[in-house]
């Protein structure tokens, strides 16, 4: 081992909040939009819309 | 390492573009498997793709909001800021170098042999504005009389949309053909300009303009896997300083964040252990990762 473990918080603690964001969008049914959205031609991107 | 890299940027490559069934189709891939966040930025109107691009729906959303709500429903984006997040506090820019399809098109580009440029510093802030203006701001708040607004960075800005969807889409439907105007062609000529300074110099688009490479680069000192700088071992050589492709002196700025953590200055550059891989705060050991041959050091 390089050093001395000392474990890192701060990145656990992001993991976390950003999981709960992920777990809330679940809650709210913003997967199913999100498909929705990804299924459909976005002509925006094509560079049409 | 470098070839690891390389076949994990392939992989990443077939596994956000996996539907090879579009010539047949004529359309774009429709399944269950779009509601997975791409780690990289890849354009979900891709014919071949096969996941959602997170930029791209979380503009989608913004611009909606509005909408969304008196409709009752509370799409706020939470979902996908959750994935990008999860992303970016796990690997920050990891997957800029790793598992993005539009930086290995770039790399690639710049294998080309001609003269080759620096690119000045004061440009790498622009991603930041094109993140907060063209992606948050802009949908939120610039909206028609039906309350949407616009995915103003896909519309008028990513050169990976009209590379990935906007040219295959239109041979794809002719159809199209005959929708093509200003918008079409400014798009295009976005995407011949990064063609050529790409040639010309090391990923310009991540540097200056990707949203999400900005977005990723705010984790690079927090996130948990990570280049770790162990200053007792640098002896100041500077050989890290010159594999570099986004031109970062790692023994200056260890938590940069514009490293990619392609690893090159750890296994190619430094002889002296002065960069290691850490997970969570446990450093791996080096030799697991160097067995290459570094600069300045002959094979015997
Ligand atoms: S600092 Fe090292 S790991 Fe980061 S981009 Fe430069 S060479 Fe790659």
């Amino acid at each position: 081992m390089n050093g001395k473990f000392k474990i890192r918080k701060t990145p656990l603690v992001l993991i976390s909040v950003f999981l709960l964001l992920w777990l809330t969008g679940i809650v709210l049914g913003e997967p199913s939009r999100v498909l929705e959205q990804a299924c459909s031609i976005c002509l925006s991107c094509i560079g049409i819309g | 390492m470098e070839a690891l890299r390389k076949w994990v940027q392939a992989v990443w490559f077939f596994l956000a573009n996996g539907f090879w069934g579009f010539p047949v189709s004529q359309n774009i891939y429709k399944g269950p498997l779009k509601v997975i966040c791409s780690p990289g930025l890849n354009c979900y109107s891709c014919p071949a793709s096969t996941t959602y691009c997170p930029i791209g729906s979380l503009q989608q959303l913004l611009l909606s909001i509005r909408f969304s709500l008196q409709n009752g429903h509370y799409y706020f984006g939470t979902f996908v800021v959750g994935s990008m997040g999860l992303l970016g506090a796990t690997f920050g820019r990891f997957v800029c170098g790793w598992a993005c399809p539009f930086g290995l098109f770039q790399e690639l580009l710049h294998k080309i042999p001609s003269v080759k440029y620096s690119i000045p510093k004061k440009l790498n802030w622009f991603k930041y504005g094109f993140l907060a203006l063209f992606v948050v701001i802009l949908p939120l708040v610039l909206v028609d009389q039906f309350s949407l607004g616009e995915p103003w960075f896909c519309k008028y800005i990513c050169p990976a949309g009209t590379l990935e969807a906007g040219i295959p889409m239109v041979l794809l439907q002719p159809g199209l053909k005959k929708t093509i105007g200003w918008l079409y062609l400014n798009k295009m000529m976005i995407l011949v300009i990064f063609i050529f300074w790409s040639v010309v110099a090391s990923r310009p688009f991540c540097r200056t303009t990707c949203p999400l490479g900005a977005f990723y680069s705010l984790f690079n000192r927090y996130r948990l896997i990570k280049l770790k700088f162990n200053e007792e071992n640098c002896t100041q050589c500077k050989a890290c300083h010159s594999v570099c492709p986004m031109e970062i002196r790692f023994n200056e700025t260890p938590d940069s964040g514009e490293c990619i953590s392609c690893m090159k200055c750890m296994t190619q550059a430094c002889n002296y252990d002065a960069i290691s891989l850490e997970i969570g705060g446990y450093s791996l050991p080096n030799r697991i990762l160097t067995s290459g041959k570094k600069a300045g050091q002959t094979l015997t």
